[in-house]
């Protein structure tokens, strides 16, 4: 299977997202992946709208369902979440989207911090195998993957992005991200 | 070596006693602790890892402090909380400490966050429990006070990140204190060069050059351009005979003074494990300066004990 460029994903994405930016909308990126992409979302836009976009990063360790299972990722990152959060329009912003269950983490998470108008989530590449009622609402490409792999997001120091697909366990449950 | 604070993974199972932890279990509560720090701040300061767990204070000494950072941390992780003040309760009708926790167990305890005056208790249950089941050690003797020495160290990381560079001094009681016990072995874990203790020959373990630490007998010499004065509380209820003159006396030769403090580096933190006795190893005017980090350190140890019971608690089911 031939992988398409994801900076090619990413120009789409972002001509989804431009025509949602409002007065009150916010970007909030999902470690690791998502952050990367949220920031190089979010310096185009301040650069062609000419003002700055308040923004947060997520990582929803402390709400994940596997928990009880896996126990506590103690590689986590610390949330940060510098505005109100209440009344805004929160655009989620994430690498692969696979499951749901990290929407679903990062969306309990966010409600802790107060009352968005509206939340959507933009994503890089939807895989299929949705196991709640979520979908993103802006996708890079629909690129169904197999259980036994995962998408591979990497960034290299010049910040540009590289996709792979590895072999994994059918129990992870989203695309791994690395720096290289 | 058999180390009962880790499980067959190499990871944490019980927390007992710094030593004996590897740094990578130590550099993890560390990091941890970051992420729980913003909870606080944030409309709910709840997360909900420990939903549907109980965690059981048994406190066989008393302990106002520990007892309701512990209580605080828990409630954050959405655990229910039962605080047990044994001391005042069945072990003075004569029941022993593993009926007490075999009850609590029998009730579905998931968490045992002990104190109790003789070394080695917080040892004694873990050993006995099931393997769901964990051991926090809130203090055991003089044995150790592994939270209060995390807090400490993540306390300094905070003001001082460079630790591989740092010249720390403890001040005071060390003979009776668990809690400089912690701090040494976590200092030394993670790299701090330089470790003082200044404290009369009356008030320090007759091994304590064994534990990799300076010692000082005088308060100019052992403050001279240090990062971080550790003060530590005189534990009068601990001592039996004379140790010391009068708490006075104490005062006036190993009592933090502003004098004293600028002999240390201009950017030295100050730092108390409390309940600070003003006057005796603190002075007020100390206490309450700028370089103080005493209240900072409560903070924290909300968010260190958060950790480290986020760490204990998941993972555990099949």
């Amino acid at each position: 299977m031939t992988l398409p460029d994801p900076e090619q994903l990413l120009e789409h994405l972002y001509q989804q997202l431009k025509p949602r930016i409002q007065d009150q909308t916010v970007l909030v990126g999902i470690y690791t992946g998502g952050v990367w992409l949220m920031e190089r979302l979010l310096h185009r836009l301040q650069s062609e709208l000419g003002r700055e976009i308040p923004h947060g990063k997520l990582d929803a360790a402390m709400y994940r369902d596997d928990y009880a299972q896996r126990g506590l990722k103690t590689a986590a990152q610390p949330a940060q979440m510098p505005f109100d959060v209440n009344a805004k329009h929160i655009i989620l912003v994430d690498d692969i989207f696979y499951t749901g269950r990290t929407t679903r983490a990062v969306m309990n998470e966010l409600f802790d911090y107060g009352r968005p108008a509206s939340v959507q989530l933009a994503v890089l590449i939807n895989r299929g195998g949705a196991q709640l009622p979520i979908r993103p609402d802006m996708v890079g490409a629909e690129l169904p993957l197999s259980a036994h792999q995962s998408y591979e997001l990497a960034m290299n120091t010049q910040g540009r992005l590289h996709l792979s697909i590895a072999e994994s366990t059918p129990l992870a449950n989203k695309g791994a991200t690395t720096h290289v | 070596m058999y180390n009962p604070q880790l499980n067959a993974q190499g990871q944490l199972q019980h927390l007992l006693s710094i030593e004996g932890l590897p740094k990578r279990i130590l550099n993890d509560i560390l990091d941890t602790a970051e992420n729980f720090v913003g909870v606080a701040e944030r409309e709910v300061k709840k997360v909900p890892l420990l939903r549907g767990k109980t965690v059981c204070n048994i406190f066989f000494e008393n302990s106002t402090r520990t007892r309701t950072t512990f209580e605080i941390a828990a409630k954050r992780l959405s655990a229910d909380v039962l605080n047990l003040n044994v001391s005042t309760s069945s072990q003075s009708k004569g029941e022993t400490i593993l009926d007490t926790v075999n009850n609590l167990i029998a009730m579905h305890a998931d968490m045992f966050v002990v104190r109790h005056q003789q070394s080695g208790a917080a040892h004694f249950i873990a050993q006995h429990v099931p393997p769901h089941i964990s051991v926090i050690n809130a203090g055991d003797g003089r044995h150790a006070h592994p939270t209060q020495g995390l807090l400490d160290v993540f306390t300094i990381r905070k003001y001082k990140p460079e630790m591989h560079n740092l010249r720390v001094a403890i001040v005071g009681d060390v003979l009776h204190s668990r809690v400089a016990r912690s701090e040494i072995h976590a200092l030394t874990t993670l790299g701090v060069p330089e470790i003082r203790v200044i404290a009369p020959r009356t008030l320090l373990p007759t091994d304590v050059e064994k534990l990799g630490v300076q010692v000082f007998h005088n308060m100019e010499q052992g403050l001279k351009d240090v990062d971080v004065v550790m003060m530590l509380r005189l534990q009068n209820e601990r001592m039996s005979g004379a140790l010391l003159p009068s708490s006075q006396e104490f005062f006036q030769t190993f009592g933090l003074t502003p004098e004293r403090l600028a002999l240390a580096r201009p950017d030295a933190i100050v730092m108390h494990p409390g309940p600070m006795n003003r006057g005796v190893e603190i002075d007020s005017a100390v206490a309450d300066g700028k370089q103080s980090v005493i209240l900072p350190q409560v903070t924290y140890g909300i968010a260190v004990r958060m950790a480290v019971m986020a760490i204990l608690g998941g993972g555990n089911a099949a």
